[in-house]
């Protein structure tokens, strides 16, 4: 099993970086950090640059549907040299879903979140080409939204 | 002298696209100059779908993602609920589990390799490697009954125990598989004209490979050792000797030599698997109606396109609030444009070919 | 010696029964017609792999004469639709089958061109492609067995030699 990446941090540096008044429902299995969307961009180029974490890997970005309370963003991370993984979320609003983007740190990312615009309605500032990717460009609506009633059958 | 640029179009249909893709090329004379994927053509919205059928109902869906695989994605997305879960499976259905994800792996790399040699122009190595992968098939069919989509891993083990006669047609198949991979070898590897068209073209490296998030041979190939099999073991694939072969330059050649060897070593697994293979049950005790408790998991596995990710929140009820699936194939195939970059139209397709798309697991 | 040059009646009579046929024309461009279909190489997804294996050595589409998978459609007789169908990618599939020239045919392979299959329900998804071109035969399965496609095609041949099959019986059996 690969280890915790967040083990390297105490928990008052834990705290600097996480945003404790968040509150998510449901509890996870998976180590997880919570941080708000404007440190975002911050939190990730120290936890891939710094030696003792060194996330490297963005394995995967996605988004859930909680409701009022917003979108959560979740962003899977590893490290090859320590062989460690985590997970940071975002929460954004619903009338305002906006984060920023991660592809200066991870290019990566790119269609990764071009998906989740185009699914769930996350908007990425300053993503360089945020467009729909698996859907039509004139497609109305974000069907993975809660609120996206899927077409009964003819 | 005055020259244009002008843009061609290849897909969604195409002989040699893998599916339903569609790459814009701009070309210069015969140089691409960009060559944009665009993709969805097969969106099916299996996620979406997911969030309104139980947990159980979902495992069909798992089959026909990246349906070269299918074993593979259904053991990933099974183990995902098994750990919302916490249930513990059986040592037999662990271990059958394995010999059929390897399996399927061997299956898929055959295909890999047909397509990416027919691609070239070597359409007899296609009907080698599919006629070889009707072996494999004919296992599938022993076991559960279907060729391809196989709905035969479930939450908690697997659906029926192995007939008898299967693990004495699995080691002649092993048996015989080690004569098979000698011929692609002396076909292929050997074969001067595939090394013209492969050596040397569409070079990544590592750090530009981690950077896209690139995953599978595509990664290995270009040196980097990340395989979730070694890093990252689920299962009992802890238990099991087996080597990552790995490229060197990061060229067409060292993705198509990595599959290869990955082949190999799957056959390896199998092999042991079936020697320590224990006898036992094949499905946990999981209640009638499978209802995890409140959270969310991530698990990933290694798949023949590389790391496959199922993120499945649960809200405590039976069907799942949340399924999404981290699709190796997506992510690698955005590295086809900087890789065509440069090189001739003809050199697209085996690229297309090494970074082994499949659309149902890039459109989801 | 004799030379016999001339043949006897009931001679003329064998030669001829072993070897002259008469017919119509229409059957014969029909038998024609049905014994080398040229199909379009249209797999969408999962169903395409089982064509692909029904093409090769083990089942063998040679033998009917309906190997030849012509990329474009201006070459080709047949469209067989195997896999999903979604929305976006049904543009698509009507220029193919407008630009097949006459006469064509079209074969749903697989649950998902049949009915839209497993995802049915999905907001992208086509449900059947007769919602978009005229089926002659349905292939349901998911995915059928390269045997099934096999099957298929000799409904579709035996639709060709005679039309008034599915014409009387409806679902052509």
């Amino acid at each position: 099993m690969a280890n915790n990446l967040f083990a390297v941090l105490d928990q008052q540096q834990l705290e600097s970086l996480s945003d404790a008044e968040a509150q998510l429902e449901g509890e996870g299995t998976v180590a997880c950090l919570i941080v708000p969307g404007s440190r975002l961009v911050e939190v990730m180029k120290l936890l891939q640059g710094n030696q003792a974490l060194a996330a490297d890997y963005l394995a995967d970005v996605t988004a859930v549907d909680r409701g009022d309370s917003g979108f959560e963003v979740v962003y899977q991370l590893f490290s090859l040299a320590n062989n460690a993984r985590g997970t940071v979320k975002t929460l954004v609003a619903r009338d305002n879903p906006k984060v920023p983007t991660v592809t200066s740190i991870w290019p990566g990312a790119d269609w990764m979140e071009r998906e989740v615009f185009d699914l769930m309605g996350v908007e990425f500032t300053g993503h360089p080409c945020l467009k729909r990717i698996l859907l039509n460009e004139d497609f109305v609506g974000h069907p993975l939204r809660k609120d996206f009633r899927m077409q009964p059958p003819e | 002298m005055r020259t244009q640029t002008y843009e061609l179009n290849m897909g969604p249909q195409h002989p040699s696209t893998h599916g339903v893709l569609r790459v814009l090329l701009e070309l210069d004379g015969e140089t691409v100059v960009k060559a944009q994927p665009v993709v969805g053509y097969l969106h099916r919205g299996i996620e979406k779908i997911c969030e309104a059928k139980s947990y159980p109902q979902m495992l069909p869906y798992a089959d026909r993602l990246d349906y070269l695989h299918s074993m593979g994605n259904a053991l990933g997305l099974c183990q995902a609920v098994e750990k919302l879960m916490g249930t513990e499976i059986p040592e037999r259905a662990e271990y059958i589990r394995v010999i059929m994800a390897e399996l399927s792996r061997i299956a898929s790399h055959q295909i890999f390799l047909g397509s990416l040699v027919g691609e070239c122009g070597a359409l007899t190595g296609f009907v080698f490697a599919i006629r070889d992968r009707e072996r494999i098939l004919d296992l599938f069919d022993m076991v559960c009954g279907a060729r391809m989509t196989f709905h035969y891993i479930r939450i908690g083990g697997v659906v029926q125990d192995l007939p008898e006669g299967w693990v004495e047609a699995c080691h002649k198949f092993l048996d015989d598989f080690e004569g098979m991979m000698h011929t692609y070898r002396r076909l292929l590897v050997g074969n001067e004209i595939l090394q013209a068209r492969l050596k040397g073209i569409a070079i990544l490296t590592p750090e530009r490979a981690l950077a896209m998030s690139a995953s599978g041979g595509v990664l290995r190939a270009s040196g980097v050792n990340y395989d979730v099999r070694k890093a990252d073991p689920y299962g009992i694939y802890d238990r099991f000797d087996f080597d990552i072969p790995l490229g060197t330059v990061g060229d067409s050649w060292d993705r198509m030599l990595v599959r290869l060897g990955e082949m190999e070593q799957a056959a390896r697994i199998v092999r042991q698997a079936l020697n320590e293979l224990p006898e036992g049950p094949v499905m946990a005790k999981v209640p009638k109606l499978i209802k995890p408790p409140a959270g969310a998991v991530y698990h990933h596995v290694e798949n023949s396109k590389g790391d496959l990710g199922y993120y499945l929140v649960s809200d405590g009820s039976a069907k799942p609030y949340r399924l999404h699936v981290r699709r190796p194939a997506f992510i690698n195939l955005q590295l086809l444009d900087e890789l065509c970059r440069g090189y001739l139209l003809a050199d697209v397709v085996p690229v297309l070919g090494t970074l082994d798309p499949v659309l149902g697991e890039v459109d989801c | 010696m004799e030379v016999k040059d001339t043949l006897s009646s009931s001679q003329v009579k064998d030669l001829l029964k072993n070897n002259v046929i008469v017919t119509s024309f229409d059957t014969m461009v029909r038998w024609a017609r049905s014994n080398s279909l040229w199909p379009l190489s249209s797999g969408l997804a999962c169903c395409a792999i089982e064509m692909m294996a029904a093409g090769a050595s083990r089942f063998d589409l040679a033998r009917f004469g309906y190997e030849v998978f012509r990329p474009s459609p201006r070459q080709a007789d047949i469209i067989i639709v195997a896999g999903t169908l979604t929305w976006k990618m049904a543009p698509a599939i009507k220029r193919l089958y407008e630009q097949m020239p006459e006469p064509k045919w079209v074969i749903a392979m697989g649950g998902c061109a049949c009915t839209g299959g497993p995802f049915r329900d999905s907001y992208a998804v086509v449900q059947g492609v007769d919602k978009i071109l005229p089926v002659d035969v349905y292939i349901p399965g998911c995915p059928p067995r390269p045997d099934a496609l096999i099957d298929g095609l000799l409904q579709l041949k035996a639709k060709i030699q005679n039309p008034e099959i599915a014409k009387e019986n409806g679902n052509g059996k």
